[in-house]
């Protein structure tokens, strides 16, 4: 490319990039100036110190402190994690590499399911865990990831697993290794990949996820921080812009911190599945 | 077969069968407990509940009391309902315009950014980060304010003499705004894309180019008709997915689908049957209803892919 070509190319990909991102840089300076200079003020430049007390106000802003909120996301999230790392592996390997009566069936169900609305099932989920006495708890969150209900990561950890030379389990095996045995001394060490992928794509959605904790948790102690912050949305309530970016803003901070950690997990994980 | 490796393969046949089938009782055992779980998962998660919201599908049920059999009266009510009606229609809106506005963009930046110019991976990145952020509740806080009477929008628009209108409390408006969040968040096509273009061959470009071909003659000529299995994919993907949104039309407005209905995403109307109501079993019917909607679209979509989707074997 010609020299002026590839200064018009910088100079149109870098304006696009300013309008997408100017929004979010808007709303972290927003968050650190005070109430009257945030409505009508399109600048990102802070006229003066930076007002960290919209983060002391917007923490104490709601029904409980902050934390409690944060604290909740956190459980939820790393407990699905957990739930979909070992559940989703264990399902994978058995599908790639055992035979067994209804083998085919199984794999059969969890292509099925890849595919099917979650609403679909979700008023007699809240049914059965409300007859349960499990609404406002975590379990109706946590407990699905420990049954493998997210058949993508099932069906990518059990193409991945797949794809590994089978000579190598059958080594382990000659050595007296189980199957099992061979799962976790041979196959989860291998199959890492599909495994960070496993682990972002469930920490961010169930972090980012509003529709089921909305639904599940409506004691204040039990709320996550996205239904948490909702309440900022509340037309009766006389929110400030200061605070409620301040709370916005920790919300996301989570997501941008596995944004930057683990980009590569991330493009090569929507590459061959097409996740979000 | 999975004793090809075992040491005893040349014994006599009938000790071989014997401990073929002790392997496939082992591998049995083992395929038992490692599939436990989801087998539990299947039933009491996924398998269970589904053929469960069929049945209350046809009850009267709040939860508290018990189910009544009404037989086919929540579908009847179905048709006749103003609102479901309404909400299908916002939906198919913001589905039919939202998604292939975000794909045209998602195409358009994968194309410009497919260079190995320096910077190309912070753009990439940049583009991308929209669509990771785009569904949280955090986002749709901002975009409120953005949208607002005094806000972003409104502000630049003064700036050059404009009076700009109430872009979420106008009911002709408040849906394309939800449309517009909707498309900033096409990095996770882009991303597909960009994998896509990567696979395409050099020298057909060489080729056209030595034809005399144009960049835009080569785009139309090559990289869309070689791209269209991932324009299907991507399509497919987000439309069920635009389908299920919900966040966006809670949090922006005033959380009940206004101004007038004209937010009112048919997520939002089944988790109003469902959960502040609590019409259980008209709420099982819409997602039934839903669900033979959405599955009969991406039937539709799958016959015609025929006619566009070009497949290189």
């Amino acid at each position: 490319m010609r020299r002026i070509a590839i200064i018009a190319w910088h100079a149109g990909v870098l304006a696009g990039a300013a309008l997408m991102l100017y929004p979010l840089l808007w709303m972290v300076v927003s968050s650190l100036r005070p109430e009257y200079q945030i409505p009508g003020n399109l600048s990102l430049w802070l006229a003066q110190a930076p007002l960290w007390e919209n983060f002391a106000s917007g923490w104490n802003a709601l029904a409980r402190p902050f934390g409690v909120y944060v604290l909740n996301s956190t459980i939820v999230s790393i407990g699905a994690v957990v739930g979909n790392l070992i559940a989703c592996s264990m399902a994978g390997y058995a599908f790639a590499r055992l035979s067994f009566r209804g083998r085919r069936l199984g794999l059969g169900i969890v292509i099925a399911t890849l595919l099917l609305p979650g609403y679909v099932t979700f008023v007699a989920q809240y049914v059965m865990f409300s007859k349960l006495g499990l609404v406002n708890t975590f379990v109706p969150l946590i407990l699905p990831k420990f049954l493998a209900v997210d058949s993508f990561f099932v069906f990518m950890i059990t193409q991945f697993i797949r794809g590994i030379p089978r000579e190598l389990d059958d080594a382990a095996r000659l050595d007296g290794c189980g199957y099992i045995r061979t799962f976790f001394s041979i196959i989860v060490p291998l199959i890492r990949a599909p495994l960070a992928t496993t682990a972002v794509f469930t920490f961010l959605w169930t972090w980012g996820d509003f529709f089921s904790q909305l639904v599940y948790l409506t004691k204040e102690d039990v709320k996550t921080a996205a239904v948490a912050i909702a309440a900022f949305a509340d037309p009766d309530a006389s929110t400030e812009y200061g605070p409620m970016f301040a709370m916005a803003l920790l919300t996301l901070a989570p997501i941008f911190i596995v944004f930057t950690l683990f980009q590569k997990q991330l493009v090569r994980g929507i590459a061959s599945t097409g996740f979000k | 077969m999975t004793v090809t490796l075992n040491p005893d393969v040349h014994e006599a046949g009938t000790a071989r069968r014997a401990k073929r089938s002790g392997h496939e009782r082992a591998q049995g055992r083992a395929a038992a407990i490692l599939l436990a779980p989801w087998l539990i998962g299947v039933v009491g998660i996924t398998a269970g509940p589904l053929l469960y919201s069929l049945v209350i599908s046809f009850t009267k049920y709040s939860v508290i009391t018990s189910p009544e059999w009404i037989g086919f009266d929540n579908y009847v009510e179905a048709l006749g309902d103003d609102r479901l009606h309404k909400a299908l229609q916002v939906t198919f809106i913001y589905a039919l315009v939202g998604v292939p506005a975000q794909l045209v963009f998602a195409l358009l930046l994968a194309v410009v950014l497919n260079r190995t110019l320096r910077g190309t991976q912070i753009y990439r990145s940049i583009y991308y980060l929209p669509s990771l952020l785009g569904g949280s509740v955090a986002i749709s806080l901002l975009w409120r304010q953005v949208f607002g009477g005094s806000g972003l929008v409104n502000t630049v628009l003064g700036h050059v003499g404009i009076e700009g209108p109430g872009w979420l409390t106008d009911p002709d408006l408040a849906l394309f705004t939800l449309i517009l969040l909707h498309v900033w968040t096409f990095g996770s096509p882009m991303v597909i894309f960009a994998a896509a273009l990567k696979q395409v061959p050099e020298h057909l470009y060489e080729a056209a180019k030595v034809d005399g071909c144009g960049p835009l003659r080569q785009f139309r000529s090559i990289t869309l008709p070689l791209l269209t299995p991932i324009i299907f994919f991507n399509l497919v993907l987000q439309l069920i997915g635009a389908f299920q949104s919900f966040t966006q039309a809670r949090i922006m407005t005033d959380g009940n689908g206004g101004p007038a209905d004209s937010t009112l995403l048919i997520t939002l109307y089944l988790y109003q049957q469902a959960f502040t109501s609590f019409r259980m079993g008209y709420a099982s019917a819409i997602a039934w209803i839903l669900v033979l909607i959405v599955g009969a679209i991406s039937a539709l979509l799958f016959i015609t892919q025929r006619r566009w989707v070009f497949y290189d074997d």
